[in-house]
């Protein structure tokens, strides 16, 4: 069964559909998608494959996806061999899946967003994205220390899911909206962790972990 | 003189040729002063400060426009008439750097393996061998030439790694030029060329604009290979500390690897292009 993944390398919603089916070994094409300057994803042709004008899109025997949730619940119920990454057999857990999924929303909404802003430009309110962005990240920071005071590395309990997965990219992309991650150092370790996962993937702005020693090693 | 009135006498691109439609506008900056960017009719950008229009003049893939009557004449790239090559304009990123260090990243070899891994240089090729720097004085730029170095996918158009050459030339104190091997067409050269705007002196839009002989990789994937070489570069600029670039002797320890990146320098200092440039008080 043949998965297409309409992409844009620089997206974060994008890298998310690629991170995780990186993390499963997931074979799948992408087809390049001129998101800027060409604004491709509002073309005639991209309209009609998805309404909402947005990316991704994946593709897949009778399916057009166009929300990045979907996206990750179906690859992971489909393609996760362990059933960790979208714990069918653990409601508790699955529940707490699904409200990180939903705020990984908020991040895309307000990072997502400035981040736009900040690299290409793109006309937002500034000022309320910026307190959106941090509002998010504090709570996310509050409650990844109360996971690890109770001994829980990741967001929905002791294994990695599609949340964690969800959840990283604007948070680890903030920076380049000129947030950094100083302030929040259960978020870094967060981070850390997912960056530290057999077959992570990174993408501009996200580096390899060995990576990362070398590229400040060069920067003066 | 200062380097902001020596910065006014140059050429600079603030909108791509086809960007904005009839009648749409749009606001940004060039040198601390706020204009706006306009479009009168299909054939040409306007360009205004305070009420004033600015001299504007369409070329390779941009809209330019500069503040003087009697500019420097915006430099030359004859490939841009090489009918059989593809031009791409890139699009904007915004950088909060000086204008400078976007150029003088660009002009630098030794971070391929640690920032572009995997695709413009990778471990254990780190090595940069032995090039030539000089200053042309005839047309006063600076030219890289010779330098060679393997890179596992040198452009969308490599099957595979292969030993690039690069040619890398300055032509303006805020554009950089670069050839390099074109592996589907041996005997020409790809042109990727840097163009930006100075928003500020910590501010930047950057322009990549590039010539290149592909005739199989659609436009979206030869623009998304730009991108993400450069915005892979974004987040080392954004570091940088100070913010402008330094062009004292002995300020930062460049390496060998450096050379082009002294001589960039130093051209700069010896014709006063200190806008964006920091100065030891
Ligand atoms: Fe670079």
């Amino acid at each position: 069964m043949t998965i297409t993944l309409y992409n844009y390398v620089l997206s974060g919603n994008c890298y998310k559909i690629r991170l995780l089916a990186s993390l499963l070994d997931i074979n799948y094409e992408t087809i390049a998608v001129d998101f800027h300057p060409g604004q491709e994803h509002k073309s005639k042709a991209l309209l009609k494959l998805n309404p909402a004008g947005t990316l991704p899109i994946l593709v897949t025997d009778g399916h057009v996806f166009t929300e990045t949730k979907d996206m990750l619940t179906w690859l992971a119920q489909h393609h996760d061999q362990s059933n960790t990454w979208w714990p069918a057999n653990n409601s508790d857990q699955l529940t707490r899946v699904v409200q990180w999924l939903e705020f990984s929303s908020r991040l895309s909404a307000t990072i997502g967003e400035l981040r736009l802003n900040s690299m290409l430009n793109k006309a937002i309110d500034v000022e309320a994205a910026k307190h959106g962005s941090k509002i998010c990240l504090r709570e996310l920071e509050s409650h990844l220390t109360e996971q690890r005071i109770k001994g829980i590395q990741w967001l929905s309990g002791d294994n990695p899911t599609v949340a964690d997965v969800a959840c990283f990219p604007y948070t680890a992309l903030s920076p380049d909206a000129g947030i950094e991650h100083d302030d929040y150092p259960s978020i870094r370790s967060w981070l850390h962790a997912l960056r530290s996962l057999d077959n992570f993937l990174t993408m501009p702005g996200i580096h390899e972990l060995h990576e990362l020693k070398s590229t400040q090693k060069i920067s003066p | 003189m200062s380097g902001y009135d020596h910065a006014l006498k140059y050429w600079y691109p603030v909108a791509m040729a086809d960007e904005l439609d009839t009648g749409q506008s749009k606001h940004t900056k060039l040198l601390n002063t706020d204009i706006v960017v306009s479009r009168s009719n299909d054939e040409r950008l306007d360009v205004n400060a305070a009420g004033k229009s600015l001299a504007v003049q369409h070329a390779y893939g941009h809209a330019w426009t500069t503040f003087s009557d009697t500019p420097y004449p915006l430099f030359a790239i004859p490939e841009s008439s090489e009918q059989e090559r593809r031009f791409v304009p890139c699009g904007v990123v915004r950088v909060s750097c000086s204008p400078l260090r976007a150029v003088e990243n660009f002009l630098d070899i030794a971070h391929f393996p640690f920032v572009h891994t995997g695709v413009l240089g990778s471990e254990p090729h780190t090595e940069v061998y032995k090039y030539d720097v000089k200053i042309d004085e005839t047309v006063d730029e600076v030219f890289a030439t010779n330098i060679k170095f393997f890179q596992p996918q040198a452009s969308k158009s490599a099957e595979g790694g292969i030993e690039t050459e690069y040619i890398y030339r300055v032509p303006a104190p805020m554009a950089a030029v670069l050839y390099k091997t074109c592996p589907p067409k041996p005997e020409c050269l790809d042109v990727i060329a840097l163009f930006v705007q100075p928003l500020d002196e910590e501010t930047c839009d950057v322009w990549p604009w590039m010539a290149l002989y592909d005739d199989t990789s659609s436009m979206a994937d030869l623009i998304q290979f730009q991108q993400l070489i450069f915005v892979q570069d974004r987040s080392i600029l954004e570091n940088q500390m100070p913010r402008k670039l330094p062009i004292d002797p002995g300020h930062e320890i460049p390496t060998k690897a450096d050379l082009t990146s002294i001589a960039y320098r130093r051209w700069l200092k010896k014709r006063g292009a200190y806008y964006g440039a920091f100065e030891r008080s």
